[in-house]
């Protein structure tokens, strides 16, 4: 058992020095001159991957329960679910010209809603009664 | 006359989950922490995503000294794995050696982060300076917060807590697993925040 600890703890160094490796390449990578997106995208990449040598390495996610890995797919629902909320949320802007998804917006007035005649474009002027 | 009472599976793993509950119980919270700093994640994109413009992190905050606790976070998270194995080989010396220094890492990453905050006061770049100022500050605030929880924890296991080694050794290897999950989640969300706060450019 000491000999396989013992070769843990060889890893878990490894693992270090390449947290710390990936932490210099994303100062590096923040300083080149690209695309802001192409930035993002890039730093975003290096963080999951020292992440995923965190999680998988240190808090010995390579070899937990299956609960342990329900528990954290169930997490990543939500997640994903609280994110959409946010972005539909975002996009419903009554009035705008385009949502997030580049689709043309419809206003309603109340006018309209008290009639039930058809939303009519944002961009039409505006009734005053 | 006072009774006894066994707490089961602090020790053994319970038949149905194939885990001892701490362990399940840890990853329930960490699960709850996902959500929290996920929720402040989109956040910002969001913000970020509805503003006209946007300051830019490299050049108003200190990146070097953010770079410098990002070191010091992964050199605890690298002592703190050690001191478990250190448990697994039966050394409580040297646990405590490598857990010490976990602790002492905690304290650098805060004083780190006191100068760094200590200057954006000086400057008067406070929160409500700016929404990139007020969700720094958020963030960083309450990610500084879970280090002191953290340390708390480790400091009680360093100390007083390391008592249950002499009476119940395996129990308190698995407290130190536990604990050790939990501020490895707190390196892991640093490795997020340093560059989302430090290194995007604005717009």
């Amino acid at each position: 058992m000491s000999e396989a600890i013992q070769k843990q703890i060889k890893l878990y160094l490894i693992i270090g020095l390449a947290l710390f490796v990936g932490t210099v390449l994303t100062v590096w990578v923040a300083d080149l001159k690209v695309a802001i997106m192409t930035g993002i995208v890039i730093a975003v990449v290096i963080a999951s991957i020292k992440s995923f040598l965190v999680a998988g390495y240190f808090m010995h996610l390579f070899h937990e329960r299956k609960l342990i890995y329900q528990v954290l797919l169930l997490t990543a629902v939500f997640i994903v679910v609280m994110i959409g909320l946010f972005i539909f949320a975002f996009g419903d802007q009554q009035g705008a010209h385009h949502g997030i998804f580049n689709v043309p917006v419809k206003h309603v007035t109340p006018a309209d809603a008290g009639h039930g005649a058809a939303a009519h474009d944002a961009s039409a002027p505006a009734h005053h009664e | 006359m006072s009774a006894h009472i066994e707490i089961p599976y602090n020790v053994d793993e319970r038949p149905d989950t194939g885990l001892y509950n701490a362990k399940l119980g840890v990853w329930l919270f960490l699960a709850s922490e996902v959500m929290l700093f996920g929720a402040l994640f989109s956040s910002y994109v969001l913000l970020r995503t509805g503003a006209d413009s946007w300051e830019s992190g490299h050049q108003i905050l200190n990146w070097k000294l953010a770079m410098l606790n990002t070191f010091v976070l992964i050199g605890s998270s690298v002592t703190m794995v050690m001191s478990w194995s250190a448990l697994k080989m039966k050394n409580l010396a040297k646990f405590k050696v490598y857990m010490g220094l976990t602790f002492l890492c905690g304290v650098g990453f805060l004083v780190i982060k006191s100068i760094e905050y200590h200057a954006k006061f000086e400057h008067g770049l406070l929160p409500n300076r700016s929404t990139f100022m007020a969700i720094y500050f958020t963030m960083t605030g309450l990610h500084g917060l879970h280090v002191i929880g953290g340390m708390i924890v480790n400091g009680y296991l360093l100390g007083p807590g390391s008592k249950m080694w002499l009476t119940e050794p395996q129990r308190f290897t698995n407290r130190i697993e536990v604990a050790g999950l939990y501020w490895h989640f707190v390196d892991l969300v640093w490795i997020f925040l340093f560059p989302t706060l430090y290194l995007l450019p604005g717009k």
